[in-house]
């Protein structure tokens, strides 16, 4: 004897007031059909409504966002293995940028002037909320960089992605790395305490060392025959402003190349 | 036939706008009937497709449908094409007898270079011996040859960037930020009393990714330590990949490449570390565990 199947519930009609959440909840789905957020979020986008996971949006979610579309829409599988590259290319740059933003906010605080620039630095670690903090992740971020630039030099060797058609990109990158131990080696100066200003005095003796132009090199680096008021601004200046435009530049045909050169090398 | 072949384009035109063609399509259509009327082909779309479909055995009857939408768009975008796309406005008579008769000029329209419209190409030439018109085209995209699919590549495994890079990418990010932000609320950058140039400290160090040339000083003239060896050491960085020319990429094909850098490698982290940790008051020789607890964070 077959029991009746239970009929399908009709929805329930709504009765009484309804919950603050649906409220909140179909002012949101109303917001996100609206031109302002459509007009933000490009199709593909995971915060569109209706949002599907499918091949298409996948490659939607690239193709469709200036950031994301520093990558291809798909990659060699091997390429996204840790192991292969240990994201060392990748942590670079988003060092780069970690340390630009913690830069700028140091900046706020910081008078590249021999008369108040030890003031500032006792301020900034005393006074300014986070200045510590900030000055810690900034120090550290840039030692940090070196090595996982040069890490990442030492990777690609190792997986032979020098080797045609990257051999132009190799050279980029050796820019890249000297541009970013003189970023290191420049900003070192700015605190203007006994450990700055001795570590300069010692590394910029190697200018004195070359040949033929060796006082003449000295005398760019320094502003004058003796690290002072006029090395700090120098420095200042090739810190904030000079390096971070060449590295930039740099990194932008880096990244280009990658690319146009096919992406991530190998399989081994 | 007295008509012109321009008075053939005025008539179609004129046909095709009374049928209530859009105009590009009606356009395209007068166009492609003027370019038959210099060739001195039947004028006439229905006909023009009877004649091909006559030569033609019938095939691909499944495809007509679709590429019929298809020759369309190439007739608004392909500035002179003698295919017409047949629609539904034809005589259905036409349509009943000779479903081939779609796919063949569709084939056609749909103007592919290679390989698409060759059937097509080989049915009106055996037809009557009549070479296809040449056609003109615009050029609309520049394709490089490894873009086009070609069957003989073994295609590459690969996975969406998305998610499956970014998300590893977006851990990566946020492991680096936190190993940042504890290392940065225990330990504090360094910072000494104010600079003085008439103080020198001792031991007075560079930045440890220098340390590896300063220690280099011990051993070296100073020209050799300072200039000679970091000069070679970036041009030989320049030029290595013109000077290893081996093609592979595999490890045991290029062992003397890697042995040679790692040597260089061990030589630079030995020569840092000795520099950073082992190297006291003037420069010589202590332990690390004989530098006060507070100078060995100082870099």
């Amino acid at each position: 004897m077959a029991t009746k199947a239970p009929e399908k519930k009709a929805p329930e009609k709504k009765t009484g007031f309804p919950k603050p959440g649906e409220i909140l909840g179909e002012q949101w789905d109303k917001f996100r059909e609206a031109q302002l957020w459509k007009s933000i979020f490009r199709p593909g986008s995971i915060f569109r409504k209706g949002h599907q996971d499918s091949p298409k949006s996948r490659a939607y979610v690239v193709m469709n966002n200036v950031l994301y579309h520093l990558h291809p829409v798909k990659v060699k599988r091997h390429g996204i293995k840790l192991s292969y590259t240990l994201c060392l290319g990748g942590l670079s740059f988003f060092l780069f940028i970690f340390l630009t933003i913690t830069g700028i906010f140091l900046m706020f605080f910081y008078r590249p002037s021999t008369e108040v620039v030890y003031a500032d630095m006792t301020a900034l670690h005393t006074q300014v909320a986070f200045g510590q903090l900030v000055r810690n992740l900034h120090r550290w971020g840039a030692h940090l960089m070196t090595v996982t630039v040069f890490l990442h030099m030492a990777r690609v060797f190792y997986t032979g992605a020098y080797k045609p058609p990257r051999e132009f990109n190799w050279i980029v990158g050796v820019i890249l790395l000297l541009v970013t131990v003189l970023l290191a080696f420049s900003g070192y100066l700015l605190p203007w305490d006994q450990l700055a200003i001795w570590a300069v005095t010692v590394g910029t003796q190697f200018a004195l060392e070359s040949p033929v132009v060796g006082r003449e090199a000295y005398f760019v680096f320094v502003g004058g025959g003796q690290i002072g008021a006029t090395t700090l601004i120098r420095w200042y200046t090739l810190h904030v402003l000079f390096l971070p435009f060449i590295i930039v530049l740099f990194m932008a045909v880096h990244f280009w190349r990658v690319r146009k050169d096919g992406g991530i090398s190998g399989p081994l | 036939m007295a008509e012109s072949p321009d008075e053939v384009y005025e008539r179609v035109l004129a046909e095709e706008k009374d049928k209530g063609s859009s105009p590009p399509v009606a356009e395209a259509r007068a166009k492609a009937a003027r370019h038959r009327a210099r060739k001195g082909l039947p004028t006439d779309p229905a006909e023009a497709a009877k004649a091909e479909a006559a030569a033609k055995p019938a095939s691909d009857q499944a495809s007509a449908g679709e590429q019929e939408p298809k020759a369309e768009e190439a007739a608004e975008t392909t500035e002179e094409k003698p295919a017409e796309a047949p629609s539904e406005e034809k005589p259905a008579a036409a349509v009943a007898k000779t479903p081939a008769a779609q796919a063949a000029p569709a084939a056609q329209a749909e103007g592919a270079p290679k390989g698409r419209g060759a059937a097509a190409r080989a049915a009106r030439s055996a037809a009557g011996g009549q070479i296809a018109p040449e056609r003109m085209q615009r050029l609309l995209a520049v394709v490089k040859p490894e873009a086009i699919q070609r069957v003989e590549r073994e295609p590459i495994d690969r996975v969406n960037t998305w998610p499956h890079l970014m998300a590893a990418e977006a851990v990566a990010l946020l492991a680096v930020t936190v190993f940042l932000m504890l290392f940065s609320a225990f330990i504090n950058a360094p910072f000494r009393e104010m600079a003085n140039i008439n103080q020198t400290p001792n031991p007075s160090k560079a930045p440890w990714y220098f340390l590896g040339l300063q220690e280099l000083l011990r051993y070296f003239h100073p020209q050799v330590a300072g200039v000679l060896i970091p000069q070679w050491l970036i041009v030989g960085f320049f030029a290595t990949p013109y000077i290893d020319r081996n093609p592979s990429n595999k490890p045991n094909d290029r062992k003397l490449a890697i042995v040679m850098f790692t040597i260089y490698l061990m030589f630079f982290a030995v020569l840092t570390i000795v520099g950073s940790l082992f190297r006291g008051p003037g420069f010589n020789w202590i332990y690390p565990w004989q530098i006060p607890i507070v100078r060995i964070f100082e870099f």
